[in-house]
């Protein structure tokens, strides 16, 4: 167990700055989760924690101690990789024995704690094999087994589910989080699908291009999205956003396409006439007869799932989701109410992308002990 | 995979003439008479040559020059192949890790793979001469202790030097692909493991390197059976007193300077038996090597 605190840490490629100022503790024993979009730097950060890619500037300390100097077998890590990197030629006993034997444990001693390592995931029958003669999910379960049986202080994933079909990613999940609570190493698990994020992180870390944007345990992300960005990445369908200004009394906002629509709270830190960006979640909002909700809205056609369905819509040309169980038959085309939800409003400034409190929220009560 | 299949035509005869011609003229017709001569003796007074069955082959195998030569031959192959590989794996390695300098050996480690023979043989007498070359300050130390042209072993270990350098390239090019084909997440999951790059070397990429070392072993044995002529001529020229007399340069130097055809046939048939089943190892150990994934 131990808390790896990052300072500031920026990382550049010859010429080029792919990380700046990057500021993140995580707490020791916790499951972190760094969520964001294909090349934002969630790989090179990950990797420069392990000690596999030098940092640039900065700093990162594993329970304490500076690590920016240490080769990566000093820093006490594991790692999961995205294509799980087994030796070839070695069996799966050998492959998850490995780092005992570089250690220099004893034969005897290295075979009880490999027999049981991989019983615990699930391996005992394949100890024989070559990594070549085991499925997709053996060959994930083998590279969890290499990097339990070290019983590392940090355990580190790089996508490593990302290459198994939909079932066994979700099984593989399920696994990893339970391995993460027996074990009570602090982790840290790159992925770029937020389902997976939402769902293992304890907290969740949601970069874009190289920087952080914003830090909180899943709820928060989903409930209060510090920025746009953030917005539009979380939730399936991603959030909804609306350009406009804020009215002068700032309690409302003044779409583009004109309409007037009542904030839950004063925006008391923005200009009034300022321009902002007015977020609804697809499955917050409802479907109301036409001139009943809201706003007014038309349909454009529906995505069955199922479990509900996804209408797609249009405010003016802005085209907007909503989630929902109702089952309407609509034509292309027709009017329809929307009922954003009062209380389901979200306010962003309009030029920085920033999220904008409104008053309602401020009041949080200290909890009593 | 699919096959292309073609009709006979006169146009695929003609674009295959030119191949069959090279072969039958540089390959097929000597080797043919070399059995020939392998199997008949010319007569001392003339009158063409009469058939003697497998005395030629007899009189080489009894003759001690004969294992002689096979005796420094082999010296020769396998240290050539055992010292070249290791260079080149060497240099490989330091490239592959791309230590200080790496770009320049990538491309000077190429150059002497295209240095013709005879002329690696002429730039070693340089290096090797007694008078002027690099080990001629042993000559200083105690007169005499370092003269190829006298000492047989000290021949020896000059073209098995030659030898070496020029196939440096060959292997570390072959070396060098290998290694980079090993995917990096594998050294640095093994880096992870706690493995130091020496133990890589040892747990990782010499494994992994096996179908290409054993591939490498039996080219170049058979390189060095087969191609040392040059060397050794310029060298050497076979002496002294036979110390570097290669089965290659024998079958030179009795045929056409000792005008024992028959003889020298029969050293080439049994060279030629000698590279075949070396090819033979290598198409069914090697070609059918053991794969990982
Ligand atoms: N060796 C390198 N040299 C130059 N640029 C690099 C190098 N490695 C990564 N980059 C760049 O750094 C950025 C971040 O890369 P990184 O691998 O961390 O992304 P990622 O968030 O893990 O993406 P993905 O989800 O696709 O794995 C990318 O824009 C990439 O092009
Ligand atoms: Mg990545």
């Amino acid at each position: 167990m131990a808390e790896i605190d990052i300072r500031r840490v920026g990382k550049t490629y010859g010429k080029t700055v792919i990380m700046q100022g990057v500021d993140l503790t995580i707490r020791s024993g916790e499951f972190l989760v760094i969520l964001g979009p294909s090349g934002c730097g969630k790989s090179s950060l990950l990797r420069m924690i392990a000690g596999l890619e030098e940092i640039s500037s900065g700093e990162i300390t594993i329970a304490g101690q500076a690590v920016n100097h240490l080769e990566p077998r000093e820093r006490g890590c594991a790692m999961v990789f995205q294509n799980y990197a087994l030796y070839p030629h070695m069996t799966v006993a050998e492959n998850i024995g490995y780092a005992l034997k570089v250690a220099g444990v004893a034969k005897a001693q290295r075979l009880a704690r490999v027999t049981d390592v991989a019983q615990s995931v699930g391996l005992s029958e394949f100890l024989d094999r070559r990594p070549g003669q085991l499925s997709g999910g053996q060959r994930q379960r083998v590279a969890m087994a290499r990097a339990i049986i070290r019983e590392p202080k940090v355990f580190l994933f790089d996508e490593p589910l990302s290459n198994l079909d939909a079932k066994l990613r979700v099984q593989m999940r399920h696994e990893i989080r339970r391995i993460h609570n027996r074990i009570g190493a602090t982790s840290v698990f790159v992925t770029h699908d937020q389902h997976e994020g939402m769902t293992l992180a304890d907290r969740l870390v949601v970069m874009n291009k190289g920087t952080i944007e914003q830090i909180g345990t899943p709820e928060d992300i989903y409930e209060r999205p510090a920025s746009t960005y953030v917005a539009g990445f979380i939730g399936s369908p991603a959030m909804n956003l609306l350009p406009g200004r804020l009215s002068d009394d700032r309690r409302a906002v003044v779409l583009e396409s004109g309409p007037r629509i009542d904030l839950p709270g004063p925006a008391t830190g923005l200009n009034p006439g300022a321009l902002v960006q007015m977020g609804f979640r697809p499955e917050k909002a409802s479907l109301t007869a036409p001139g009943r909700g809201t706003i007014e809205a038309r349909f454009d056609f529906v995505e069955e799932l199922g479990a509900g369905r996804v209408y797609h819509l249009r405010i003016e040309d802005i085209p907007v989701s909503l989630h929902s169980e109702a089952k309407m038959k609509l034509a292309e085309g027709a009017s329809i109410g929307l009922d954003l939800g009062h209380q389901n409003l979200h306010l962003f400034d309009g030029q920085t992308g920033r999220r904008v409190p409104l008053s309602v929220e401020m009041p949080q009560l200290a909890p009593t002990a | 995979m699919r096959r292309a299949h073609f009709k006979f035509s006169w146009i695929a005869a003609v674009l295959l003439a030119p191949q069959l011609l090279i072969i039958f003229v540089f390959f097929y017709w000597p080797s043919a008479q070399a059995m020939y001569w392998a199997f008949t003796l010319e007569q001392p007074w003339g009158g063409g040559n009469t058939w003697v069955g497998f005395d030629n082959f007899r009189k080489v195998l009894t003759d001690p020059y004969y294992w002689a030569s096979v005796k420094v031959s082999m010296i020769y192959a396998f240290a050539t192949t055992a010292l070249s590989m290791a260079m080149a794996l060497t240099l490989a390695m330091f490239v592959d890790r791309q230590l200080a300098g790496y770009r320049a050996y990538r491309v000077t480690m190429i150059l002497p793979y295209a240095v013709a023979a005879p002329a690696v043989g002429l730039a070693f007498r340089f290096v090797f001469n007694p008078q002027a070359g690099v080990f001629s300050f042993l000559n200083t130390l105690s007169p005499g202790i370092w003269d190829p042209g006298q000492s047989g072993w000290q021949a020896v270990l000059t073209i098995i030097l030659a030898g070496a350098w020029k196939h440096v390239a060959y292997s570390f090019i072959f070396f060098l692909a290998a290694l980079q084909s090993i995917p990096r997440s594998l050294t640095e999951a093994s880096a992870m493991d706690g493995a130091r790059p020496l133990r890589r070397m040892v747990d990782l990429q010499l494994p992994l390197l096996t179908p290409t070392l054993f591939f490498l072993v039996i080219i170049n044995l058979t390189d060095s059976f087969t191609d040392s002529f040059g060397i050794v001529d310029t060298l050497t020229g076979g002496g002294p007193f036979r110390a570097t007399d290669l089965m290659v340069y024998k079958i030179y130097a009795d045929g056409f300077r000792g005008f024992d055809y028959s003889g020298a046939a029969a050293q080439s048939i049994v060279l030629m038996a000698l590279v075949m089943a070396l090819t033979f190892v290598q198409f069914r150990y090697v070609e059918r090597r053991v794969h990982y994934s």
